[in-house]
């Protein structure tokens, strides 16, 4: 085309005018606009550049890494290090997960469960004794199931009990698709241990109160706050008193019952996709943050429990009421509460078996 | 038989050029985007066994799921195919101040992500909503039941037979009618024999694209079915869950059996059509 249209042109020996000029290049436009369409697109699908790290995250983390991202970017840069581009996913932790195993070129993952990043594991992403990298079992931070009830608690919710009482509605996400959902399973089948009722019976009971199952901890906090269904909302304690932030303090009170459990959401270096040792160092660095007193600071604010109170705000660490905390060991681990309770025809689908 | 005596070849020479290149790109476009992950699908179900996938499916849990996903389906569906014809006749047919503006507005169910339609209906049809409110005055529950989701399916279907008819109607001659009426027929005996059956293999393609539609969809119905086991759980959630738990043969598995049941009934659409085309003849 290139060489037709020139042809055309060169054999005339007047001066052309600014129109003939132009016409050609009116041929070649479209063609220089889907070039650079095509281009840019070309450009927005393949691999960024070196120092981008990608934390794939559960769903109500966004809040805590908006702000751990600002923060650890200006640490970093402040350490000579040039400004590292940090990009955040959330999701169900399930789902992020599986995308990760699925290729998903994540660096780093902070996720609900522990046995979700096991799941990573098996896939060969990093190693098996990933847990006992980092302190805490590699949890920077904690949190717990609480209840988020109507203002005044016109139902009188005050504890586990109360929450399998004819007409009670009870809003929880969906055990099969939400890793939060799964603790508030588990906090109710401790209570019922150590209260002398026989679990099984009493979280079927429980479940049986529940008229909508979101598929995430987000859904149904929307589905108790906005839609108006339901008594009492089983939520992360974050979630819980960040919907009373969000939600005005005026509508919602948050109830804590005597027994609940320790989640540990944790966090782990994808070894995998670690392009180069500059990601490493990023990688490594990123998660120290978060153990470092300024990143605990955060966490603390950001409704978490976390370990490390030095540099955190005394009424962010004050809001938190003693409860009796259950860890994930004393219920007798992941790895065998996940195939247990949760796994195809485990004890939660039973209570859902038609009699 | 030797290559002069047969008189059909397998491939009709056609006098329209071009055949080989058109036919190539819509092999491959079709093999890269549909067939090659259908094929995916039924791989993985190879690999499982056909008796683990009959163990798989054959479970009240699924049973229900699918049984509740196919039905309001088709009546979602069926609700379409009458509102749609409806839709159309009246976007074809009359001149009025907005018919563009109600033209463009039947697209926006396929340019609305179906998260957001979900959420919206949701927010409409919960008892504290504006239409919620007021059925529950009535007693009447729609969000987080099965009327939700047969609200959303409607929805997201809606578009199909509208946009099928509507061109069919536009090109049907007036005359056609017109000469029913001076052969002397009732206004309900040229729409029921003259005008219906012009319309009726749009209208069965419209159906069967809504149908088809409203059986995968996933996005919207997720926000307000309330997703009760048994009760409001469609069949795409138990895959999905199933995903949740790394189980990707018993999700395959549950997909083929939609995959199945989708195709059956797509091909008892398409004899209808084959019945009633030849029926009333090409239109």
């Amino acid at each position: 085309m290139t060489r037709e249209t020139l042809g055309s042109i060169a054999p005339r020996p007047a001066p052309m005018t600014a129109a003939e000029i132009v016409a050609p290049l009116r041929r070649v436009k479209p063609l220089l606009t889907w070039g650079a369409i095509i281009a840019a697109l070309a450009l927005t699908i393949g691999e960024s550049r070196a120092e981008t790290l990608l934390n794939v995250s559960y769903d109500p983390t966004r809040e805590l890494y908006r702000d751990v991202n600002a923060a650890f970017t200006e640490y970093w840069t402040a350490q000579g290090n040039p400004a590292p581009q940090i990009e955040t996913s959330h999701g169900g932790s399930g789902a992020q997960a599986r995308s990760v195993v699925e290729g998903l070129n994540a660096q780093v993952v902070t996720l609900a469960l522990a046995s979700d990043i096991d799941r990573i594991a098996e896939a060969g992403k990093l190693p098996a004794d990933w847990q006992g990298k980092l302190p805490h079992n590699s949890s920077p931070y904690t949190s717990t199931i609480v209840f988020l009830v109507r203002e005044g608690n016109p139902r009188g919710i005050k504890d586990w009990g109360d929450l399998v009482a004819e007409g009670v509605q009870v809003i929880t996400p969906n055990p099969k698709t939400s890793g939060g959902a799964r603790w508030n399973y588990l906090a109710a089948w401790a209570w019922a241990e150590r209260n002398g009722q026989d679990p099984r019976e009493f979280v079927g009971k429980l479940f049986r109160n529940v008229p909508v199952l979101d598929s995430g901890a987000r859904g149904s906090t929307t589905t108790f706050s906005q839609r108006g269904i339901g008594d009492v909302l089983l939520a992360w304690e974050n979630e819980a008193y960040l919907a009373l932030k969000e939600l005005g303090e005026d509508q919602f009170d948050i109830v804590v019952p005597s027994v609940s459990v320790l989640a540990e959401p944790p966090v782990a270096i994808v070894e995998a996709n670690i392009a180069n040792d500059e990601q490493r160092k990023l990688a490594e660095g990123y998660l120290n943050f978060l153990y470092s007193p300024q990143g605990q600071a955060l966490a603390f604010k950001n409704y978490y429990r976390a370990w490390d109170p030095s540099a955190a705000a005394p009424e962010d660490v004050a809001r938190f009421p003693k409860v009796d905390l259950v860890d994930i060991a004393q219920l007798g681990g992941w790895a065998r509460v996940q195939p247990e309770h949760f796994g195809d025809g485990g004890i939660f689908d039973q209570i859902y078996v038609p009699k | 038989m030797t290559g002069r005596t047969m008189r059909h070849p397998f491939v009709q020479q056609s006098p329209m050029p071009g055949f080989g290149l058109a036919m190539g790109i819509t092999v491959t476009m079709l093999s890269v985007v549909v067939l090659v992950p259908i094929a995916a699908l039924l791989l993985k179900g190879a690999d499982f066994g056909l008796a683990n996938i009959w163990a798989t499916v054959n479970r009240e849990r699924i049973w229900k799921a699918l049984w509740l996903s196919f039905r309001l389906s088709f009546l979602a569906a069926l609700f379409n195919l009458v509102f749609g014809v409806v839709l159309a006749w009246v976007l074809a047919r009359y001149r009025f101040p907005g018919r563009r503006l109600l033209d463009a507005a039947v697209d926006l169910p396929f340019a609305l992500p179906t998260a957001v339609a979900g959420i919206a209906l949701t927010a409409l049809y919960a008892p504290n909503g504006v239409f919620g409110s007021v059925l529950a005055d009535a007693g009447i529950k729609v969000a987080y039941t099965q009327w939700g989701i047969l609200v959303a399916l409607i929805f997201v279907g809606l578009p199909f037979v509208a946009r099928t008819v509507q061109p069919v109607i536009e090109e049907i001659d007036r005359e056609v009618e017109e000469a029913s009426a001076t052969l002397g027929a009732s206004r309900l005996y040229t729409l029921r024999h003259v005008v219906l059956p012009m319309l009726t293999p749009a209208a069965l393609t419209g159906f069967a694209l809504a149908l088809a539609r409203a059986v995968g969809e996933y996005g919207s119905v997720i926000f307000i079915a309330g997703n009760i086991p048994l009760v409001t759980e469609i069949a795409p959630l138990l895959i999905v869950i199933q995903l949740e738990e790394y189980n990707y043969n018993a999700a395959a598995a549950i997909g083929i059996a939609m995959l199945l049941i989708s195709f059956a009934m797509l091909l008892a659409i398409n004899l209808i059509q084959i019945w009633s085309r030849r029926r009333i003849g090409h239109v």
